[in-house]
């Protein structure tokens, strides 16, 4: 691989770009493509790059025409929206940054969404309706709301319930969470777009500690990523 | 907290590699291309080797990395890449197969200047 080549793939992850490195195994060849254009010294076929793009939108690194070309696809992070920056969401932001999430917490009470509580996490003190149409949860994003507070979480919801964000999920009990379907039934929305809401959140795994909750949301988080399914149900 | 994003930045396979190469050090990169039954790291998994044999990333469970690294130093040498591959179905198994029972192919390719 070239340096030049490293150096453009670091420039696109630090402008949230995606990018395609191909390798032609037999003799180490490559280009980049990202999405409009291939560069370097190997060029593609139409075909190739109908290939390539295809493998840019499912998020998937593989070899093709025979195992002589291999397309190494990076795609900018997975982004987790926090909603409501509690003691869990300390343990959820980090932990779900390991896991290579580009996480931001969001919370308008200023005393909670601090630098000292959250280091080197993206904060946003907008109220949440706004924060997430800023933010424009797409199909590589997840919303978690963990305030338990109606004014904050719901609105939350609704962005992210008009959104195609691939997990959403409310913390609270039972009970609240009966209360928060029956306010967004209300708000219009119907049964299939309810059932999009993981609630209460995260697999029943016992937790207890903010961090145990924190772990069974990301698990939770990580088999529908993944499109296991069964986590729902498991739950 | 901070030593949690520490970790983080000493696990960054590319961005260590530009270290790397900013230093003047050898370097070359290790990439899983293709997997077949059980494997402990899934293609596009990436693994940096320096001049020193120096690791960062992986490319298995621990397995394969000693001997992907030997491979690494040598295109660090002659300049050619190679693809490797590991498994139950390799006359080295024993030595440094895959405990899973899986097979993987392992692109190596000298960071060039």
């Amino acid at each position: 691989m070239r340096a030049s080549t490293l150096d453009a793939i670091l420039a696109a992850r630090a402008a949230k770009a995606a990018l395609a490195v191909v390798t032609r195994i037999s003799d180490g060849a490559q280009c980049t493509f990202d999405g409009s254009n291939v560069d370097g010294p190997m060029s593609l076929s139409p075909t190739q790059i109908e290939e390539v793009s295809g493998r840019m939108r499912d998020d998937r690194s593989g070899t093709f025409d025979d195992g002589t070309l291999f397309a190494q696809i990076y795609n900018p992070p997975l982004r987790l929206i926090i909603v409501g920056a509690v003691h869990i969401a300390q343990a959820l932001a980090p932990m779900a940054a390991i896991t290579g999430f580009d996480v931001t917490v969001v919370d308008p009470r200023g005393t909670f969404a601090t630098e000292e509580r959250f280091p080197g996490i993206t904060l946003s003190d907008d109220w949440p309706d706004e924060a997430l149409e800023a933010l424009a949860p797409d199909g590589r994003t997840a919303v978690v709301t963990l305030t338990h507070d109606p004014k904050l979480d719901d609105p939350a919801l609704q962005v992210a319930l008009r959104s195609s964000a691939f997990y959403i999920a409310s913390l609270g009990g039972q009970r609240t969470h009966s209360g928060r379907l029956e306010r967004l039934r209300d708000a219009g929305f119907d049964a299939a777009a309810l059932a999009r809401i993981n609630g209460p959140a995260g697999l029943r795994i016992g937790a207890v500690s903010p961090a145990e909750i924190a772990v069974s949301i990301l698990a939770q988080l990580t088999a529908i990523r993944h499109g296991k399914s069964a986590a729902r149900a498991a739950a | 907290m901070t030593k949690t994003f520490d970790a983080l930045a000493r696990d960054d396979v590319l961005r260590t590699l530009a270290t790397w190469h900013g230093e003047g050090r050898k370097a070359a990169i290790a990439t899983v291309v293709s997997t077949w039954g059980s494997s402990p790291r899934p293609v596009g998994s990436q693994l940096g080797i320096d001049g020193d044999g120096n690791l960062v990333g992986s490319v298995s469970g621990g397995c394969i990395e000693g001997a992907v690294a030997k491979e690494a130093l040598e295109a660090m040498q002659d300049g050619q890449s190679r693809l490797l591959e590991f498994g139950v179905s390799n006359e080295q198994a024993w030595e440094v197969g895959l405990a899973c029972g899986g097979t993987v192919q392992v692109f190596v390719e000298r960071l060039e200047g």
